[in-house]
Formats: C-alpha cells, structure tokens, sequence
C-alpha cells in the first residue's frame, strides 16, 4: 500500500490506474468522450463525488456495522451524485444537458465504490480524500486523453474551436465519423491499454480465474 | 465487532436521514437557479428559431429576456377551433403538465409520433417586428428513436414557408439523431414549404441530400445515419401541422392573410 500522500495521490494516475489497470468505469467512459468539454466536467464531477465519498465513509469507518456498510457506502455514494448533478444543471447548465444521464451513472461507478470499500475502509479521512482525488484525476486522465482523440478526428475541434475545417464548412478535412461512436472509444481505451502494459510490462495480468481472486495472497489483486 | 441490531437500524436511520438533509438542501437552495435556466434555455431556443439570435451568440440573461418581451407575445389558443383563449394566462399556462392533466386533454389518435395526448390548449409565441406580425411559432414534439424530442417550428403569417426549426430537449445519440441539434441542418429548413398550394401537409425529411429551397421545397437533407430520427421529425411535424395540432389554427391564419 502507498505510504506517503504524495504516492497514494500520483499512484491511480499510471501505475494503478483505474480504467486502465482495473478496467473500471468504462460505461461512462464511452459515453462522454465525443467532446472534451463533456469529459472535462465528468471528470471534475467524478473526481469530486470519489473525494468527497472517501471522506465522508472514512469518517464513520469505525461506526459502520459491517452487515450493511455497502448499502451505507451506496447511500452516502447516491446522495453526493444527486447533489452534483443539482449543482450541474444550476451552474453549467449546457453541458449537464449533454451529459444527460451519465451524471446520474456515476452511482454506478465501480470506481467510486472501490475506493470506499477498498481504501477509505481502512484508511483515515486525510489520505481517503487524496486517494478519492488521485483515482478520480486518474479516470479525468484517461477520459480527457479519450476525448481529445475523438473531438480532434471525428469532428476537428479541440475545445469546441475548430482545430481541422471541415469539409462541410468549407475547409479541407473529411471528419471520421467512426470517432464519434462509442466504439472509437473501446478502441482508444484498448491501445491506451496497450501502451501502457506495454511501457509497464508488470501491470499485465497472469493467466487468471476468477476464483484466484478470493484465494488467500490474492486479495490486493482485487483492488 | 458484534453490533445489536438496534444499532444498526439506528445507524442507518441517522445515515439516511442526514444524507436526506444534504439532498433536500441542494435541491432547494438551486431550484431558483435551475428553473431560471431551464426558462432561458426556452428562451433562446424560441429566440434562435424566430432568427433573432444566432445560436452561438453568447447573451447575458438579461439580455435575453429583454429581446424576448421585445418581439415576442405569447398566446393561449384552444386546438379544436384554433381560436385564441383569453381565460388562460399565457405567462403561467404549461402546456406539458396540461398535456398530462385528464381534465385539459383527450387521447391522441394513434400515429407514428407516439402523442399519447393532446392539449385542448397550446401556447404558441407571435413575433412581432415594428407592430406587424412577422412569423408564429408553434411547439412540435414526437418520438424519434429513444427519446420524445421537444422543438419549436417557426412559420411566416400565411403558415406555408418554414422560417426555423429547433430542439430544445432530446436524448438522441449524440453526433447522428442528435444532429438535429445542429445549425448547419436547421440553416437547411429555411424557406422550405410546410404546406403546398392545396394547404396540405408536404414536408418531408429525405434520405440523402435535398436539393436548395427553391427547386425541392417540400423536401429537407436527412441526417446520415439516423433514418429514424430523420423520420421521426417528418412525423412529428405531420401530427402537429395537421388537424389533430395546429390544422384548424394554421387554416384560421390562413383565412386571415387572404382577407
């Protein structure tokens, strides 16, 4: 486990990242990355729902009966989602429109409740938040990288400013229209993937089982 | 640890209840900012579909609310007889929870747009320039391929030429059926013909490309990869023009200009 601030914060961003290494949150990551304005506010909403959820679940870690800590984690998890969306639809009204239902998704975040249940659990308040905020930046990242690729090539802006003119306004670039499909993103996710293992060759799995998983020595594989 | 289960029923108590009050709390202390959104959103939509902003043209809320009691005159009108109604009032009537209410609406006819009921009421928005009417705008809403799209339509006085088109709500998939979102598409509607010689309903989303206004002008680009959505919008704006919507109100306006 990451024993000082500074690692618990920078470790989920490559070495144990969450869409990456664990291969959590994907359905949102599809979902928003056509635009970088989309993926910009789902990362800060998750990265802010992942912080604030850690704090608050590590502050009542010793209260939780352990019977129904998930059902207390989903409450505590539900309510922090309401609560940004209403924040979302009252201050960035626009682009909440276009992230439509995926805001609401975020309960369903595997990410959000591994880190509660496997960090903010065991861990006090201080180093749950930090670990909220460095796995949520480590989702941003990947999100943000996503949706570079696919706002740049499938309608040539980058920001909502027009980076490559389309053909049909007038400019020189045939936009492809496979980035703006969900699977574009599966693909980018996949050689994101790829790169990385490929950088970091100990993140790739051994031949596994799902029953590996529960094995005694095995447990920190879960995380 | 062994907890009682008195424990833990509190426990979850105090859980929900002080999640409740955080909940409770956001959506209040918001609500006056959310509602003033969701009103100028509206707003701008009726205001970009009358062309009196562009729609990438950034406004103060303020300014948008001035342009709008500028030249803009909601309406109460009764359906059936397309007759204005003076009972109800324009600036608080609603006509979605109408919709809704057994009491101010029937059953629609069964038709491909999936309206489930009519208003007996709808409101609609005049847009005056210099004391004369320069174009009506009518709300139009049907299913396109997962989700009810909401739009206005906007008409000259003699109700045939298509002076704008707009979506405010829709869950289309982004970048195809969401396209109707885009104003490169809705530029297209401009000047086509809702209705032909005869006053009936001709407009027609195609597959492929349409010709300009004035060799095609019943006939409006389809949006590629998205058939249904595409046809989703012709059937919409078949329902509303016809006599179930705005048919009987259209034909008054009609028989008003050529008088």
């Amino acid at each position: 486990m990451a024993s000082s601030n500074r690692e618990i914060l920078l470790d989920p961003l490559i070495n144990n990242n969450p869409i990456a290494l664990q291969v959590l949150g994907l359905c949102s990551a599809l979902a928003v990355t056509t635009k970088m304005s989309t993926a910009f506010v789902m990362s800060v909403a998750v990265i802010a729902v992942t912080a604030l959820s850690n704090t608050a679940i590590s502050l009542i870690r010793n209260l939780v009966p352990p019977s129904i800590r998930i059902i207390v984690q989903l409450t505590i998890i539900a309510s922090l989602v309401i609560i940004t969306d209403q924040v979302l639809q009252a201050f960035v009204f626009d682009i909440s429109k276009q992230l439509t239902v995926f805001v609401g998704l975020i309960i369903t975040n595997c990410i959000i409740m591994g880190r509660a249940e496997a960090f903010a659990m065991q861990n006090p308040p201080g180093p749950s938040f930090i670990d909220g905020v460095g796995n949520g930046l480590g989702y941003g990242l990947v999100l943000m990288a996503v949706a570079f690729i696919r706002e740049l090539f499938g309608s040539g802006k980058v920001f909502g400013l027009t980076v490559l003119p389309l053909v049909t306004e007038g400019g020189w670039y045939q936009p492809n229209g496979l980035m703006l499909l969900a699977p574009a993103a599966f693909f980018l996710i996949g050689c994101f993937i790829w790169a990385v293992r490929s950088w970091k060759p100990e993140q790739v799995e051994e031949d596994f089982h799902v029953g590996a998983l529960l094995e005694p020595g095995h447990e920190g594989s879960l995380r | 640890m062994q907890h009682s289960t008195t424990y833990i029923v509190g426990f979850s108590l105090v859980v929900c209840v002080v999640c409740a009050l955080f909940v409770a709390s956001a959506e209040v202390s918001l609500r006056p900012l959310k509602e003033r959104n969701i009103l100028m959103d509206r707003q701008k939509n009726i205001l970009a579909v009358a062309g009196l902003m562009t729609m990438g043209e950034k406004l103060s809320a303020e300014e948008v609310g001035n342009r709008f009691e500028q030249s803009i005159r909601p309406r109460v009108i009764d359906l059936a007889t397309g007759e204005g109604n003076t009972t109800l009032d324009p600036n608080t009537f609603d006509q979605r929870s109408a919709a809704r209410d057994p009491a101010s609406s029937k059953p629609a006819p069964a038709n491909p747009s999936k309206v489930l009921r009519v208003p007996n009421q709808a409101l609609i928005y005049e847009v005056m320039d210099q004391g004369k009417l320069s174009s009506i705008i009518i709300p139009i809403q049907g299913y396109g391929l997962w989700s009810v799209l909401y739009g206005y339509l906007a008409l000259s006085p003699d109700t045939r030429t298509i002076l704008g088109i707009t979506y405010y709500d829709q869950k289309e998939t982004a970048g195809l059926g969401g396209e109707v979102d885009n104003p490169n598409w809705k530029a297209k509607w401009v000047g086509r013909k809702a209705f032909d010689e005869r006053g009936r309903v001709k407009i027609t989303v195609r597959k492929g490309p349409a010709g300009p206004p004035d060799q095609d002008p019943y006939q409006v680009d389809g949006l590629a990869g998205a058939t249904i959505t595409s046809r989703g919008v012709t059937n919409m704006l078949h329902f509303w023009l016809g006599q179930e919507g705005f048919g009987p109100y259209l034909a008054r306006l009609r028989g008003a200009a050529g008088a």
